[in-house]
């Protein structure tokens, strides 16, 4: 290993090498191609490991336009617009904010089956949206919960079944096509879970022939597909059970239908509490940002919950009250823990 | 073994015993009347096919091993039969055995097919109505299992002992029925296959719902993705494994009832023939004898008109018997089993939407809707209209209250749906979830009036059911036995009657 491995950096250099040069093509030709494209929305940050698509032609623009997704979002403003008056606007029994949530992911939306009836959902999520609630309405709990499973987040908000979405949904640049997100709420990452007897240590050549799981338009399938297809992982690597939640990921792996399940780290571990014979394999080998996710039109209620979270993260009884809640239990609860999983300082790259 | 050398005369049982030629001769024949005692009958039946004595018309009693050259037996016989048809003695053994011949097979093939039917028919009675409703058993109690599952996770973490009950109610009977429909069906065909298959799928299915109810009580969501999974297993493998039952199952009553029911032909073809021929007997005994009257030969006509007529009537009656049953009982019973399904998925769909909350949406007429709701007003709709039917269908006012009852309370049901998925729409799950199922005023209480209505009206069915197909049967009863004896019976008659005239020319 040790003696191939200087070679293997030159190649890697030669691989960013390339990757750059292809970039900086791709660039040329859009501005050539489209005069009128802003390059203002490209973020500051390095190439990073957007490059690739680089290869494909179609691909190419929205990845050169996108290289950081959770920066591409509006600046806060408590300022009221047409979507939120049309909120406000609902007649009485109706003057909700609908939500699209997860009710199968443990602490961060759930329902607790021992709640004693009263059948709320529960969670950091859910927090969040009793929060937005509450800031737009007036009122916490005036919120019409919708239950969505993982692949019908876009299409629930493109249709308007929803007013926002906020289900441990990552921001990346082919959601942000079709929807707005607000600046990141939460950092995580793609992470496995096997077995703790598995022989499979993490994201790595021991998943060679084994079936792993993952929920229908999930990031972690996106993922693993596109990495299989560019050899990052093991060609041999099962992707075909493909579930409508991440939860039930769980179930096929106890009923040993499945080896692994690659989720995003924050839900993984809440599996593995709910599991004690399983366990995170490796480190996240992603990383990744939960963000509210709205029309791609609602300008206005995309500034709103930008405000709101940047409130929410000030407010010592808002996001680090929440994380101390609910996801201290899954994924530690020290301050290191903490600041693992708040997000960078937002940015607000999106000029409209 | 002896083994005669051939060519010589072989004193085997097929050249004319003396036995079967004296009981002929041996009688001194003048030809008076009245003697005809049983005795000349015996030998004129195997007489013609024999090859009787030498020609017998003479009278003298040769004896066989007298005639040194003599070539085969058959072609022995079939001079002799020559011989004996241009003689009036021939003709008569030959219509006598032609008329015995006739009675008899005639008397065989009503046994023979009025058993076969009488078979079938019990086999509507006992066997292939009841397993029909056994299948529609364990579509039904599967599905209720599944539907008291999805209201116990409804209901959270502690289900309630209502819920639990029904769960548990709906596996063992669904066990029980399989284990009838297992003893029933034949070895290999596609019914135990499928018998298998259920199974094979009902303690993984409990397995599944057993490890929901743990993790629930321990208040993890995993729980209810095992019951989602379990759900799965139902609605897409065993719900249609058992609906498969249902039919094949139905497709055997049909059967059954086309065996019952089909005309005797080959009876009813043979009775008229024996009838013509001894019509014609009678006629030419006349046209020869002037007598009117064969005791015999008329004895023998009216045990074979009695047959037959027993065979039409019978037959007829347990025909219409067994419509009666099928139009009556039947068709009842397979609307209200369906509307018993109807109501069952309509319910377990309005639990799922509460379930699911929102999670699955089909697209109906260009707009965006909850599928199990969509799905439960698709039930609920059919269940009005086997309803209907079903009243269509009742021919008494026992049979039509519970029906009338069950609409009422799919009415009611359908209105208070309607109150729980606008408090749903509102965000008002609490709301809802107890208009769905909590006490009175729920539409638990409607659903629950309308599978009691159901239950009773499917008792009621079932007896009359019975009653009919009963009755049918018993029209069957004795007509083997009966049409047997009575043809015996004509075939002495006509086989004395043909030997009164034989004896005339001794």
């Amino acid at each position: 290993m040790r003696v191939r491995d200087p070679r293997a950096r030159l190649r890697g250099w030669g691989g960013v090498g390339a990757m750059a040069v292809g970039c900086v093509l791709a660039l040329l030709l859009l501005v050539c191609l489209l005069p009128a494209f802003r390059p203002a929305a490209r973020g500051l940050g390095a190439a990073g490991d957007g490059g690739t698509g680089v290869t494909h032609g179609e691909p190419a623009r929205a990845e050169a336009a996108c290289t950081d997704p959770e920066r591409q979002t509006l600046a806060p403003s408590g300022a009221d617009g047409p979507t939120i008056e049309e909120i406000r606007s609902r007649p009485e029994e109706k003057r909700k904010l609908i939500v699209g949530v997860d009710q199968n992911s443990y602490r961060w939306g759930y329902r607790d089956p021992n709640s004693g009836g009263t059948a709320e959902l529960e969670g950091f999520d859910i927090d969040l949206v009793h929060r937005i609630a509450e800031e737009i309405l007036g009122d916490r709990n005036a919120v019409l919960f919708k239950a969505i499973p993982t692949d019908q987040r876009i299409p629930a908000i493109q249709e308007g079944r929803v007013d926002m979405v906020v289900r441990t949904m990552t921001i990346n640049c082919d959601r942000l096509r079709d929807v707005a997100f607000s600046a990141p709420y939460f950092r995580t990452g793609q992470q496995l879970l096997a077995p703790k007897s598995s022989t499979i240590t993490g994201y790595d050549g021991t998943l060679a022939g084994k079936r792993i799981c993952t929920a229908a338009g999930s990031t972690a399938l996106s993922q693993l597909t596109a990495d299989r297809a560019a050899g990052k992982l093991v060609a041999s690597a099962d992707l075909s059970v493909t579930v409508p939640s991440q939860l039930d990921c769980l179930v096929r792996l106890q009923l040993g239908e499945v080896d692994a399940v690659v989720t995003d780290g924050a839900l993984a571990a809440s599996q593995a509490a709910q599991d004690p014979t399983v366990a995170l394999k490796g480190d996240a080998f992603t990383t990744e940002y939960y963000g509210v996710a709205m029309r791609k039109d609602a300008d206005d209620l995309v500034r709103r919950v930008n405000k709101i979270l940047v409130d929410f993260r000030a407010d010592p009884d808002g996001w680090r009250m929440s994380y101390r809640t609910w996801l201290s239990a899954t994924l530690g609860g020290g301050e290191e823990d903490l600041r693992k999983s708040e997000p960078p300082r937002p940015r607000y790259l999106r000029g409209s | 073994m002896s083994q005669p050398p051939n060519g010589s005369a072989p004193p085997d049982p097929d050249t004319p015993a003396p036995a079967a030629l004296s009981a002929v001769p041996t009688q001194p024949a003048p030809p008076g009347p009245a003697t005809a005692p049983a005795r000349p009958a015996a030998p004129l039946l195997p007489g013609p096919s024999h090859g009787s004595g030498p020609d017998p018309s003479h009278g003298s009693g040769p004896d066989p091993g007298g005639v040194p050259p003599r070539r085969t037996a058959l072609a022995e016989g079939v001079e002799r039969l020559r011989a004996a048809a241009v003689t009036e003695p021939g003709r008569l053994r030959a219509l006598g055995a032609l008329l015995a011949l006739l009675v008899v097979a005639f008397g065989a093939v009503t046994a023979w097919q009025a058993a076969e039917r009488t078979a079938a028919a019990g086999d509507v009675l006992h066997r292939s109505q009841p397993l029909s409703s056994e299948a529609a058993g364990i579509y039904r109690s599967l599905a209720a299992a599944n539907t008291a599952a999805s209201t116990g996770f409804l209901a959270g973490g502690q289900e309630t002992k209502d819920s639990r009950d029904r769960y548990e109610q709906g596996i063992r009977t669904a066990a029980d029925s399989l284990v009838t429909a297992a003893a029933n069906s034949e070895p290999g065909s596609a019914s135990a296959a499928t018998v298998a298959d259920l199974n094979r799928l009902l303690p993984r299915y409990k397995g599944l719902v057993e490890r929901a109810r743990v993790y629930n009580r321990q208040g993890y969501p995993v729980g209810g993705a095992y019951l989602r999974y379990a759900n799965d297993l139902m609605q897409e493998d065993m719900l249609p494994a058992a609906e498969a039952l249902y039919t094949s199952e139905n497709g055997r009553l049909s059967d059954d009832y086309a065996d019952a029911k089909r005309p005797p032909w080959a009876a009813l073809v043979l009775g008229l023939l024996a009838l013509a021929a001894l019509a014609w007997a009678q006629y030419r005994t006349y046209r020869r004898t002037h007598r009117v009257l064969n005791r015999g030969l008329v004895a023998a006509t009216a045990a074979t008109a009695a047959a037959l007529l027993w065979l039409v009537a019978g037959h007829g009656v347990a025909r219409s018997q067994l419509s009666a049953s099928h139009d009556h009982g039947v068709r009842s019973l397979t609307v209200l089993h369906e509307a018993r399904l109807a109501s069952l998925k309509a319910r377990g769909n309005e639990n799922l939407t509460l379930v699911a909350r929102g999670a699955e949406t089909v697209t109906v007429g260009g707009e965006r809707e909850d599928a199990y709701d969509a799905e439960y007003r698709t039930e609920m709709a059919a269940l009005g209209a086997d309803l209907a039917e079903a009243r269509r269908l009742a021919d008494d006012a026992a049979g039509e209250r519970p029906v009338a009852a069950a609409a009422g309370d799919a009415a009611r049901w359908r209105e208070r749906h309607r109150a729980a998925r606008a408090e749903d729409e509102n965000g008002n799950y609490r709301q809802a979830l107890e208009k769905v199922i909590g006490g009175r005023g729920a539409t638990a209480e409607s659903f629950d009036g309308v599978d009691t209505a159901l239950a009773t009206a499917l008792a009621h069915e079932e007896r009359e059911f019975a009653r009919a197909a009963g009755a049918g049967l018993d029209a069957l009863a004795g007509l083997p036995q009966g049409a047997g004896t009575l043809a015996a019976l004509g075939a002495a008659g006509a086989v004395l009657g043909i030997g009164r005239r034989l004896s005339e020319y001794r």
